[in-house]
């Protein structure tokens, strides 16, 4: 079993990105399960980037890894800032045109010159990248061919002299490797034999999911990291009748997605955080009238415009209170890239089942991470339609009758007999305008209460590891895959520990996570990307009785870069010593 | 559907409104105009945003969306774009629609979607008890403008003619045969209609005496696709012309949205699968 973690760095806008992208893709064509992370600046120009990609040969990736096992430096401060993160025993493949490291034997070092092999051989510097390309596959084993095919596919329609001279690049950095350096490291990610395996960023998977769910009319306005949401569906969307509008603000996007679900189609918006401010009086009005939308939040660094290509995990009580009036409504976090496909066909069946908003917590990490997947069967995805009204409803039509679950059947324009008029004032049963106090309690009761049908679903939480450890590992959103993987390891150490991952957030699936605590924890650790440990205060205001004497350690931090495995098995640790 | 006649559009719902207000107008004229073009009820949307005349969709035999302040316009996009058979109609006042949601207007016209948006301007939120509305004269003493109101009122016709809206007109909710003959006019038009209906309020600003003497047709040789001579009528300082200032029939948003789905190859079919296939 091979797992092994490289990273790239260098000059943001010199293709570091594309470079890592396209080593991604030959590793997943080579049947090779991968795993991106990437941080490069908020500026389109300069600035450092830096991408890294785990690589295994059979099991599925569940985290961005620890330390690195190969850094390829572009230039002297990618060196500077992620030599440290080179495990010992690593391999520094680094451009001495450009810069030479310090004199350690920590590492194993091949220089090679990028640069100069670029300008000399090639006559073109950009090509640098493809040399570094060329080398990669010399010294670690992924094929060349895999790099052929991928810059013809990238390339092509730029003309056979462009594609000649990426080729030329890939060769003149396999030779020079063959020429000029001994492998002294035993790192392989060679062809596994396997099929392929799909290769989806966290937002391509929404919105594929999206599009399975029903999706037909998408109205977003651009922001980073949602935007790709907003131009992959644009693309495709169109294929399968629906409709994609760029607004002019965030408040017309949610706008208009509200209007389209009134006149009885599947909508939805995505954004980020400044963008789901504006939207939040659309967000009572979609309470109030009980209409079905997905809206999606992927959470940048905060608060304002923050860091807009950093996580955060900082948005959760914003999603789940924010606005004026109690408005109730149903927050989702995404837990994975292949959670984000399927997570989606979740949102909009619940949106449509229970008429409601759905906001659906992804965030920046997440959104522009890859991962291989395995290709969804589409043909057994269940997806659920809005209640219409029958016939003899319709005789005596009341818009938001209640009924024994709270949930009303709902007319849409074009239907004999179904007239009402949808409105963000209180309103009776039937929908006519009402300013009586036992009016205004009945109804946001039932606003309220028909939510509480989401709770029975059986997916709302996972839970890993030991089935009753004394300490338990409560997280959200994103943090999945790196919790399972630290109390993976945690669990083969011999340490009492499992972990509870809640899919749904709100309504706080709290009987649920009561029960599990219940068989004997005694402490929970609740790592999340925020400063302020905001899931960890809902779970507490959230425990019985029974359960208040259990310790609720927040693991909080806002750096604006996920966990590691390793910063949570030594929470683990900590907690479990307290408790021995 | 049997021809219904004016009163069977309107609902038995009781209007809020004071006597006297001019939006009785436009609710009878509007009446008068679904009539005569015979819409079918079941097809119809009136979406309205926040302020007295915000309150006009459930008076009306149809479907309704009575949403928030400001932002009628990019929900009846939604409501037209996610349907495009259904007729629909937006309506709200000058603060709705100048002020708060002035924001949406360009990118309305921009599209061009078949929507017919009446504003009921009487330059008063009378809602909130009479402060100024961008469409009060400059020095209103109001609630809110003890000393009289510091900010010129806004051109909408101006505005709209600077937008390129595709059919701009105007009216007076007192001349409701003029009112309901452009209202039947904006009906029929493809693509985005504006009307600036001078609606008094007759509460908080009295315009009922001062209004007529200034009030003009516009002259019948205008010719409504001269964009120039109608920004000439508007900027007319001692005359409001009514009636239909320009008319230029473009592509509707609904149109070009037809075409991108056709060139994106649509089959119909859905082809998720196919899809995938982009990320093997």
């Amino acid at each position: 079993m091979s797992d092994f973690l490289f990273r790239f760095g260098g000059e943001g806008g010199e293709g570091v990105i594309s470079t890592g992208e396209l080593f991604t893709t030959a590793c997943a064509r080579s049947g090779l399960e991968i795993y991106t992370f990437r941080s490069y600046p908020a500026e389109i120009k300069g600035g450092h980037a830096m991408i890294q990609v785990r690589v295994a040969d059979s099991n599925v990736l569940l985290s961005r890894g620890d330390r690195a096992d190969v850094l390829v430096a572009f230039n002297k401060e990618s060196y500077d800032r992620h030599y440290k993160e080179l495990k010992d025993g690593g391999v520094l493949v680094f451009d001495n045109t450009d810069f030479l490291p310090d004199d350690d034997t920590r590492t194993l070092k091949y220089p090679i010159p990028f640069n100069k092999i670029a300008m000399e051989e090639i006559g073109v510097r950009l090509t640098k990248n493809m040399v570094s390309l060329g080398a990669l596959s010399e010294l670690f084993g992924v094929p060349q061919d895999k790099f052929k095919e991928l810059i013809r596919e990238k390339f092509s329609k730029k003309g056979e002299a462009v594609l000649e001279k990426n080729f030329q690049a890939l060769a003149a950095g396999a030779k020079y490797v063959r020429e000029n350096l001994k492998k002294e490291d035993k790192i392989r990610v060679e062809p596994t034999g396997r099929q392929p395996r799909l290769v989806l960023s966290g937002n391509e998977a929404l919105s594929l999911g999206a599009i399975a769910a029903g999706l037909k009319v998408y109205a977003g306005y651009p922001i980073t990291p949602a935007s790709t949401i907003l131009e992959f569906l644009a693309k495709e969307l169109p294929k399968v009748g629906g409709v994609v509008i760029q607004t002019e603000d965030e408040i017309a996007a949610l706008g208009t997605v509200l209007g389209a679900s009134f006149a009885g189609k599947k909508a939805m918006t995505a954004t980020s955080g400044p963008g789901f401010s504006l939207m939040i009086e659309m967000l009572g009005l979609a309470v109030m009238a009980e209409l079905p939308a997905v809206i999606v939040n992927a959470q940048r660094a905060g608060p304002s415009t923050g860091m807009p290509t950093k996580m955060e995990q900082a948005d959760l009580m914003m999603a789940i209170y924010a606005g004026h009036g109690e408005a109730p409504r149903v927050v989702l976090g995404l837990t994975s890239v292949e959670d984000c496909f399927y997570g989606m066909i979740r949102a909009f069946n619940i949106a449509e089942t229970y008429q409601t908003p759905v906001v659906v917590l992804t965030d920046q990490g997440l959104a522009q991470r890859e991962a291989s997947i395995t290709k969804p069967d589409v043909t057994g995805i269940e997806v659920l339609e809005r209640r219409k009204p029958t016939v003899e409803e319709l005789a005596n039509y009341e818009r938001f009758r209640i009924t024994p679950d709270n949930v009303s059947p709902m007319s849409v324009p074009g239907m004999p007999d179904g007239f009402y008029s949808a409105t963000g004032i209180e309103h009776t049963e039937a929908g006519a305008l009402n300013y009586e106090p036992a009016n205004h309690n009945k109804m946001i009761a039932k606003r309220a209460n028909k939510l509480q049908g989401v709770l029975k679903l059986p997916w709302i939480v996972k839970t890993y590891g030991l089935e009753k450890p004394e300490v338990a590992v409560i997280g959200w959103g994103s943090g999945e895959g790196v919790i399972r993987e630290a109390v993976d390891k945690a669990n083969k150490a011999g340490f009492k520990v499992g972990a509870l991952h809640p899919k749904i957030l709100w309504p706080f699936p709290a009987e649920i996570i009561n029960k599990y605590l219940a068989q004997g924890v005694k402490r929970v650790i609740v790592p999340e990307l925020n400063y302020s440990g905001q899931f960890a205060s809902l779970l507490k205001q959230h425990l019985t009785n029974g359960n208040r004497s259990i310790d609720v350690v927040p693991m909080a931090k806002a750096g604006g870069i996920p966990w590691t495995p390793d910063e949570i098995v030594a929470e683990i640790k900590e907690a479990s010593k307290i408790h021995a | 559907m049997p021809k219904m006649t004016a009163a069977q559009y309107k609902t038995k719902i009781e209007p809020v409104w004071c006597p006297g207000c001019g939006d009785f107008g436009v609710l009878n004229a509007l009446c008068n105009a679904l009539s005569v073009k015979e819409v079918d009820p079941k097809n119809l949307v009136f979406a309205s945003g926040i302020g007295c005349s915000g309150r006009l969709p459930p008076y009306v035999q149809a479907y309704g969306f009575h949403t928030v302040h400001g932002r009628v316009l990019p929900i009846s996009t939604g409501i037209k774009v996610a349907n495009p058979d259904l007729t629909v109609v937006a309506v709200g006042g000058d603060g709705d629609a100048f002020a708060i949601g002035g924001g949406h207007i360009p990118h309305m016209s921009r599209r061009n979607p078949s929507v017919v948006y009446i504003v009921m301007d009487n330059g008063t939120y009378g809602l909130t008890k009479g402060q100024a509305s961008p469409t009060g004269p400059l020095g209103m003493k109001t609630g809110a403008s003890p000393y009289g109101t510091i900010e010129p009122p806004l051109n909408p016709i101006a505005m709209a003619l600077a937008y390129d809206i595709s059919f701009v007109a105007r009216a007076y909710s007192g001349k409701n045969k003029e009112l309901e003959a452009l209202i039947l006019k904006a009906l029929n038009h493809r693509g985005f209609s504006f009307i600036d209906v001078i609606s008094p309020c007759i509460t908080y600003y009295n315009t009922y005496k001062q209004l007529p003497p200034l009030l003009a047709p516009v002259p019948d040789t205008h010719d409504v696709k001269d964009r120039v001579k109608a920004f000439e009528l508007a900027l007319k300082e001692d005359k409001i012309y009514l009636g239909l200032f320009y008319q230029n029939e473009r592509p509707t948003f609904e149109e070009r949205i037809r075409s991108v789905v056709d060139q994106s190859e649509a089959s119909g079919i859905p082809r998720l699968d196919e899809i995938f296939l982009d990320f093997a």
